[in-house]
């Protein structure tokens, strides 16, 4: 399930009201205004807004801010492993500075791992019509049975982009390491952290959770995005990406245990965390294996910690994967918190039924479809379901049969 | 805060920048409000930065953290208690109005390792002292969902259910999602 964007990054040396204030001016006087690299100022929300490495799900977030994202894992953790690569990849193409975490893969294959980007604008031009293209019918050809709906306008599948905003990435090709070459990053790579004693209070916190919000907090002083060294240098955003945390690698036993004996250290984590992304420029995305939480309560309190919760509900070995309906899907998005900051209400999209599809170059988002029923019953009902009752008659257990859906006689 | 009452806002989830903003979209200034001393302000993520990363010598001071509980093994909140206490007990030179306590939100205190009898007694307490002493008001923000499972912050939603005169819950409209009308309250 779900993705977690940590909270959104915060300008330390400007009061938000001046930043108001100064944007205002610099925008009347004609001027692009880019603080920071590879982000978009929103005065409404006196945020920085970033993308988060797909365009697609940017729009369906309203906007980013970053606070922390909270990836529910799916089932084989496939799908939010990849948007964990997208945010990553979308941070070395802006240029900003990353930091990724795991206990169970290399930080180094992660990175090497990286969808190319679509720099070429041909080939951007051609896969963003793929991603937003809706099967778009001759407008000539009138509607003859559905005539009322023929002046509503056209429904698109993939929410737009308000902006050109983001990047597309290729996942048949990794990124070149040459784009690699200007950009800094750090890796905590657990089995290789030394076991020294931290100097931060333990917080009755698992030690493996103490010692990465230590080496986090480190590189958010060393690095100024604190704010510490305003005058230096140019300003830039951390990325921080954490793989499957919560999960055993970690040291926690609340995926392997119904009555786990800590409960509280992953949201004391979370919440020290959040803490350390809203007073520096940083975003953060987690990815969590929150199928294997037996504990639904710590669940509920980690999407409640976070700023964005998004789950990706894969169809693989499920029921759904020969269902006719989803055919053309991988799966359904489940959004479960959208960043709610500076504001009391949030962009929300209007749709809150969304499938994700990856085709051999892409992945996207888009508002689920289902394709026009065409079979001769009344109401609509998976087929697998109306195969059932029809074997079951078959062999003549006519009583069962009625048991399931619609078939009169 | 514009009728004049003395404001202690324990503030868990978001930043005093978010609040802030926020208030004044609403027209109220709270930076003001807080250098005047009408208001004292909990920023729950800084207090817990402060806690985890803080320096020996902060310690020494003298003042124990609001948000000690989180490192010590008993959970009881009796830190953040002194905290509102002393926030709101009226100086000599106060002339505010009835004072506020304000706690966005309870639940957040369960996921930092409280317990919920622990938080129902800071909440006990706190009545006792704003509500029955001070003769002010307290205004309490909590997560519940209906097919929750969390237990813990069920028994506190409920126990606070029973203590309180006015329960204000928001939420999505029953049937489903709309785009023009949020929720229901």
């Amino acid at each position: 399930k779900a993705l977690i964007l940590p909270g959104g990054p915060l300008l330390l040396s400007a009061r938000p009201a001046e930043m108001a204030t100064s944007f205002q001016r610099r925008a009347a006087a004609g001027s692009r205004l880019a603080a920071v690299p590879g982000t978009r100022p929103s005065l409404r929300h006196g945020q920085l807004l970033l993308s988060c490495g797909l365009p697609s799900l940017d729009s369906v977030l309203g906007w980013w801010g970053a606070g922390p994202g909270t990836l529910p894992e799916d089932k084989y953790g496939l799908y939010s492993n990849l948007l964990l690569k997208y945010f990553l990849a979308e941070g070395i193409v802006c240029g900003h500075e990353l930091f990724v975490a795991s206990a169970k893969e290399h930080p180094d294959i992660i990175l090497k791992e990286l969808p190319a980007p679509l720099l070429d604008d041909t080939h951007r031009s051609e896969l963003a019509e793929e991603a937003t293209a809706a099967k778009s019918e001759d407008p000539q050809d009138s509607m003859k049975i559905a005539w009322r709906y023929q002046n509503l306008p056209k429904m698109e599948a993939s929410p737009t982009p308000s902006t050109k905003f983001g990047h597309y990435y290729d996942i048949s090709k990794t990124m070149a390491p040459e784009l690699f070459q200007s950009i800094k990053w750090h890796s905590f790579y657990l089995p290789e952290e030394l076991s020294f004693q931290p100097e931060m209070k333990k917080c009755n916190m698992n030690s493996a959770y103490t010692r990465l919000l230590q080496s986090i907090q480190r590189i958010i002083c060393q690095e100024g995005f604190d704010g510490s060294d305003s005058q230096k240098k140019q300003k830039n955003i951390l990325r921080i990406g954490i793989q499957s945390l919560g999960s055993m690698l970690w040291g926690d036993d609340i995926c392997s245990s119904d009555t786990p004996e800590d409960t509280h250290s992953l949201t004391k984590f979370l919440y020290v965390l959040r803490g350390l992304l809203r007073k520096s420029l940083s975003a953060c995305i987690i990815t969590v294996p929150a199928h294997l939480i037996q504990n639904k309560a710590i669940m509920e309190r980690v999407t409640n910690l976070s700023d964005m919760v998004v789950g990706l509900e894969s169809f693989i070995g499920s029921e759904r994967e020969t269902n006719p309906l989803y055919k053309d899907y991988h799966g359904l998005v489940h959004v479960h918190q959208i960043p709610r900051l500076n504001s009391l209400i949030c962009d929300v999209s209007d749709t809150k039924d969304l499938a994700f599809r990856l085709k051999r170059k892409l992945f996207t988002i888009e508002r689920l479809h289902l394709p026009p029923d065409l079979s001769d019953t009344v109401s609509r009902t998976s087929k697998q379901d109306l195969a059932e009752s029809a074997k079951l008659l078959s062999s003549g257990c006519g009583a069962m049969a009625i048991g399931k859906k619609h078939l009169d006689f | 805060l514009p009728a004049g009452c003395k404001v202690c806002f324990v503030a868990l989830l978001q930043s005093f920048s978010h609040y802030n903003l926020v208030a004044q979209k609403l027209g109220v200034n709270l930076r003001a409000a807080k250098e005047r001393g009408q208001l004292v302000f909990l920023e729950g993520l800084k207090s817990c930065l402060d806690l985890v990363f803080g320096e020996k010598e902060e310690e020494e001071s003298g003042k124990p953290s609001p948000l000690q509980f989180m490192s010590e093994s008993n959970s009881n909140l009796k830190a953040l208690f002194d905290f509102v206490r002393t926030s709101l007990t009226p100086s000599d030179s106060d002339s505010w109005k009835g004072p506020v306590l304000l706690v966005d939100d309870l639940s957040v205190l369960l996921s930092l390792g409280a317990a919920p009898v622990a938080v129902l007694d800071f909440i006990h307490y706190c009545r006792v002292v704003v509500c029955s002493q001070l003769k002010g008001n307290i205004v309490v923000l909590v997560h519940s969902n209906e097919d929750s499972e969390d237990e813990e912050n069920d028994l506190v939603v409920n126990s606070l259910c029973h203590h309180s005169d006015l329960i204000l819950w928001a939420e999505g409209l029953a049937t489903g999602f709309c785009k023009d009308v949020h929720g229901q309250v």
